[in-house]
């Protein structure tokens, strides 16, 4: 993994650092949130490390806090961690080609699959720099969520609030700032914010996890508009600058 | 908690499924050629679902409304992420916002 260091600039693996301390931050939240609903500290600790998906993980505690069913959470966790397939669907390989013996490889780099190491590979410009990026972010969170989750539950007892201190923005704030070089793209925009709007206006029907996939109707907006749009959009940018959504800020 | 059995095998079923999820996009791409219009609109879905996520953990709490207090912490990180204001504060600025309308007694 040297590689990482040659092939990523120090702005980029600035913001993956900072992303993995966020996630380490969030990670200390869950700890704390799950052992004051009643968890003992494995419960945190082993699906910080086996799922290594905040989202679900959330929602899996506070179904089964709520009084749910632990395997009715799991499922419902897994409608939300279900992206994660037109994630793998998205990206370029990662991984490499697949070579005998680097079977290993190709496992973990599945498992480092998420929100944070997809954004940070689609922001980069080459497949060298994206497969960097992906791997530098996809470690970092390997290492940082588990480790904030574990001291999170530890020091869970001490901070028997996390309301008070705001912490359940974190997460939103984190994704937010993640995806908006992608949201500079109006028609981008357009879908997200229409995915948005219908995952809000399905969430009070439909069990939790649903809507957001629900959600995937949104980028309808991107067919309907895209033939469109193109020929309207008048070239105000330098004729240099990709039509794409990424890397705007990086 | 709950009977413990049941917790390590929801927690099973939603590791082993969340891992089938991660490495089954990959394999499939690799059978099937996508074409850069089809990788364009696959790249649109992956923000729409992120963007649903926020909206969800942002504005609704169960099947309800959430109080103002996180949209607004949100809000306030979004507003700074769009001026392009590095990562950490964004965050942080989210997490006070929300801490201050608490103290203040918004919901």
């Amino acid at each position: 993994m040297s590689s990482i260091y040659r092939t990523l600039t120090g702005g980029t693996l600035r913001d993956i650092a900072l992303a993995c301390l966020a996630v380490w931050f969030i990670g200390l939240s869950y700890g704390a949130i799950a052992v004051a609903s009643g968890f003992p500290l494995w419960v945190p600790a082993a699906q910080s490390v086996l799922v290594l998906a905040g989202a679900s993980e959330f929602l899996f505690i506070g179904i089964v806090a709520a009084g749910g069913n632990p395997l009715a959470a799991a499922l419902a966790g897994l409608l939300v961690n279900a992206r994660h397939l037109p994630y793998g669907l998205a990206l370029p390989d990662m991984t490499g080609p697949a070579v005998t013996g680097r079977r290993w490889r190709r496992l973990l780099g599945s498992h480092v699959m998420n929100d944070e190491s997809v954004v940070f590979a689609l922001a980069q410009e080459d497949l060298p720099r994206k497969r960097a990026a992906y791997w530098a972010c996809g470690l970092g969170v390997l290492v940082c969520w588990p480790a904030g989750a574990i001291l999170g539950a530890l020091i869970g007892s001490v901070i028997r609030n996390t309301g008070a201190f705001g912490l359940d923005a974190m997460f939103p704030a984190v994704i937010l700032a993640l995806i908006m070089p992608a949201l500079r793209d109006r028609v981008t925009l357009r879908a997200a914010l229409a995915g948005a709007v219908i995952a809000l206006a399905a969430t009070p029907f439909l069990p939790a996890g649903l809507p957001v996939l629900l959600a995937l109707a949104g980028v309808l907006i991107v067919v309907i508009t895209r033939p469109a749009s193109r020929p309207a959009s008048p070239p105000a940018s330098p004729p240099a600058s990709p039509p794409a959504s990424r890397g705007a800020a990086r | 908690m709950k009977d413990p059995t049941l917790v390590v095998a929801g927690l099973l079923t939603l590791s082993a499924g969340t891992f089938a999820f991660r490495f089954s996009g990959p394999l499939l791409r690799q059978r099937i050629a996508f074409p850069p219009w089809a990788s364009r609109l696959l790249e649109t879905a992956a923000v729409v679902l992120l963007a649903a996520l926020i909206a969800t953990t942002a504005l609704t709490k169960g099947h309800g409304f959430a109080g103002l207090a996180r949209p607004a912490g949100v809000l306030a990180g979004g507003v700074l992420a769009w001026r392009k204001a590095p990562f950490l504060v964004v965050v942080l600025a989210a997490a006070a916002t929300t801490a201050v309308l608490r103290l203040l007694g918004v919901p």
